[in-house]
């Protein structure tokens, strides 16, 4: 184990919604390195699925997608989970859909492709005790 | 291209001298054809009018004429019937006679004699001294004698001047006799002479044989002209009066109104000339013609400029279509580019994406304690960074690809211009600050508010100035921004002295992928992306650039709408 998990506190428990399995798979490597255990899902429904059998501290959340539309996918979640904070990732130009998300209750947005450590850091910020 | 744009193009002049042409000759043929028709019943009617009035004249005279003479005869017929022979050739009853006619009728009667069947004059009144004459050989006594009553031709006679005569014959114990009285030649002369119409009618008499029985006003040749026709004609109507229009022997036109006096022993003939006859009708003539040119000249003048201006309107409407082809030729190209692009940058990004992530991951796990010792550590790492910046660097280009086919911000507001461009020119200070470039500006005070995407706009302005910033990058030099006021636009210049755009690439500087600029410092997608925002705004882009002076572009932005002006006067 790295150092990075030792220094880390309480593991975040991120659920990551995104059709492209090749990234979710190396963003839940790196994340596991900086304390944040992330559950894989490859559409929205194993999304809802997956939070359907656990909670989650925050909730990582791509809007295009093939089955469901990204934003149906944050409504049906904001309905399970009212407290869970959403971070969306929107394609470049597509800010419209990212602040209709904004008004449904996302907790923010990001634009992708993204650093990892701008994602971390809005990532900590959505779980901050003091939001 | 170039060939194709020249067969394309109409040939003006030839466009011009047709609609001319129609123009005058839809114009002018009804003119020419109404005046024409309208002046050649004014001239018939015209005619009619003066040949009926002069007709009427020569009418009015001729019964004059023929009356006087009809009374004068009856005069010495009641003097012979009245008086015996023998009571008449004493010659102070005849004197008495003489007096009493004049006193009655004025001095028409010159004189009265009295003449034997042998042609003595046995008694004689008057002026001259006749006394006793002999008239046996003369013409006019071997007519009287066998006439009960006959009035003569003028001839000059024994006294010696012209005169004419009336005489009645009467028998007296079975021999014949006559009364002879001598008209007086002056006041049968004011008689015709009195007829005068415009400034050369005039009229005279003239017997059978064209010899002047009257004194013309002017000279007249009675062998040349139409008088011996007139003479041979035979008339049914003794009021009838003949009217014939030809040359005399002057060579000027003349109007001959004549008819028969004295049984049709004498003509009297009226003659004027036809341009006086008709002058008022040459006058209406020379006024229409007037009209008529000058009804012509505003037509062909008001065709010229209507030719003209259509011809004007007709090539500014080629242009404008061939530009606005041109323009939709630019604008498809530019969108179907702008899609492929979009499609591209989407594509490109999620396995850009993952790339650098799975970079990332690699330097993680790099950091473990196993590869710590490891002694291309260096080299790996290094590697693993330049993987992160080249993606780094398509995820720019993707940026900019999306930029071009989707605006960042596209919402309309009101924009101040100057505050936007000063902004721009703080930001780019440093930059220019280490390329040696100074920065002037030149904003007109005052402009309006626009009313665009602030953002979009900026992007425009940046992009414009970090070319210009680019383009002196070496030689350091100047860059001068300026706004104003220009119609319904604002226009923003931006010029710089750098080393200029070449003819060959000015054409393409706005064409999607076009650099000059060195592989990977250009995506070619900046000057696309400008020309795309300001089009949309309704306004344009333009560029002038001479090589080794400088470039400049100008930006017209169009202004807010009339109404949103109006109201912000009424507010303020």
């Amino acid at each position: 184990m790295s150092k990075k998990d030792i220094a880390g506190t309480d593991r975040i428990k991120l659920l990551l919604v995104d059709d492209e399995a090749g990234y979710v798979n190396v963003l839940s490597n790196r994340m596991a390195k900086r304390n944040i255990d992330v559950t894989k899902s490859l559409s929205g429904t194993e999304g809802i699925q997956a939070l359907r059998k656990q909670d989650f501290d925050v909730a990582v959340l791509d809007l295009k997608m093939e089955d469901i539309n990204g934003i149906e996918v944050l409504k049906i979640f904001k309905k399970m989970d009212p407290d869970m904070p959403v971070i969306m990732l929107t394609g470049h130009g597509s800010e419209q859909a990212a602040k209709e998300g904004i008004e449904c209750g996302a907790f923010d947005y990001l634009m992708k492709p993204c650093e990892l450590e701008d994602l971390i850091k809005k990532i900590r910020e959505a779980v901050s005790p003091g939001r | 291209m170039d060939k194709s744009k020249e067969t394309k193009t109409t040939d003006y002049p030839a466009f011009f001298r047709k609609r001319i042409f129609i123009i005058i000759a839809v114009s002018i043929t009804p003119m020419i054809l109404v005046s024409g028709i309208i002046l050649y019943q004014f001239n018939r009617s015209y005619h009619e009018k003066v040949h009926a009035h002069l007709a009427e004249l020569v009418l009015k005279h001729k019964q004059n004429i023929d009356g006087f003479l009809v009374e004068k005869l009856g005069n010495i017929r009641v003097l012979a019937k009245t008086f015996s022979f023998e009571e008449l050739s004493d010659e102070s009853f005849l004197r008495d006679r003489l007096e009493m006619l004049q006193r009655g009728y004025g001095p028409v009667f010159v004189d009265l004699g009295v003449i034997n069947s042998q042609g003595l004059q046995v008694a004689y009144a008057g002026p001259f001294k006749l006394g006793k004459a002999l008239y046996s050989t003369a013409g006019w006594f071997e007519t009287a004698i066998k006439n009960e009553y006959v009035i003569s031709d003028v001839f000059l006679g024994l006294r010696g001047l012209p005169h004419f005569i009336v005489t009645v014959r009467d028998n007296w114990k079975g021999e014949s006799w006559i009364i002879r009285a001598t008209i007086d030649f002056v006041a049968f002369n004011n008689l015709v002479g009195n007829i005068r119409v415009g400034e050369t009618g005039f009229a005279f008499i003239m017997n059978r044989e064209g010899e002047l029985q009257t004194k013309p006003l002017f000279d007249v040749m009675p062998d040349k002209g139409p008088y011996l026709e007139f003479m041979k004609t035979k008339l049914k109507e003794k009021d009838d009066v003949q009217i014939v229009e030809r040359k005399d022997a002057f060579g000027n036109k003349n109007i001959y109104v004549a008819a028969f006096l004295k049984g049709g022993d004498w003509l009297l003939v009226y003659q004027q000339r036809a341009s006086d006859a008709f002058s008022d009708f040459r006058r209406a003539l020379r006024v229409a013609f007037a009209i008529i040119i000058l009804g012509g000249l505003a037509i062909t003048s008001m065709a010229y400029l209507l030719s003209t201006r259509m011809a004007y309107r007709v090539a500014r409407m080629d242009k404008e279509r061939q530009m606005m082809d041109e323009q939709i030729v630019e604008t498809g190209k530019l969108a179907s580019v702008g899609e492929l692009a979009a499609g591209i940058a989407h594509e490109i990004n999620n396995p850009v994406a993952i790339m650098v992530e799975e970079a990332g991951w690699i330097e993680d796990l790099l950091e473990e304690e196993d590869f710590k010792e490891g002694k291309n550590l260096d080299e790996f790492e290094r590697a693993l960074k330049q993987i992160r910046t080249q993606g780094k660097r398509c995820k720019d280009i993707t940026y900019k690809l999306l930029s071009f086919a989707r605006k960042t911000d596209s919402r309309i507001q009101e924009v101040h211009l100057n505050d936007m461009l000063e902004e721009l020119v703080a930001i780019s200070a440093q930059r220019a600050r280490y390329s040696n470039v100074t920065i002037n500006t030149n904003f007109q005070s005052n402009l309006p508010l626009l009313e665009v995407s602030q953002s979009e706009l900026q992007q425009v302005f940046l992009n414009l100035i970090n070319n210009a910033l680019d383009a002196m990058e070496k030689t350091g030099g100047k860059l001068e921004m300026s706004s104003k006021v220009e119609g319904d636009y604002v226009v923003v210049g931006v010029a710089d002295n750098g080393p200029g755009i070449a003819k060959a690439n000015l054409s393409r500087i706005f064409d999607p992928f076009f650099t000059t600029k060195q592989v990977g410092k250009g995506t070619g997608l900046g000057l696309s992306i400008c020309y795309g925002i300001i089009k949309k705004m309704g306004g344009e882009i333009e560029v002038r650039s001479t090589v080794d002076v400088g470039t400049t572009f100008y930006v017209r932005i169009p202004l807010a709408k009339e109404k949103e002006k109006e109201e912000v006067v009424a507010t303020t």
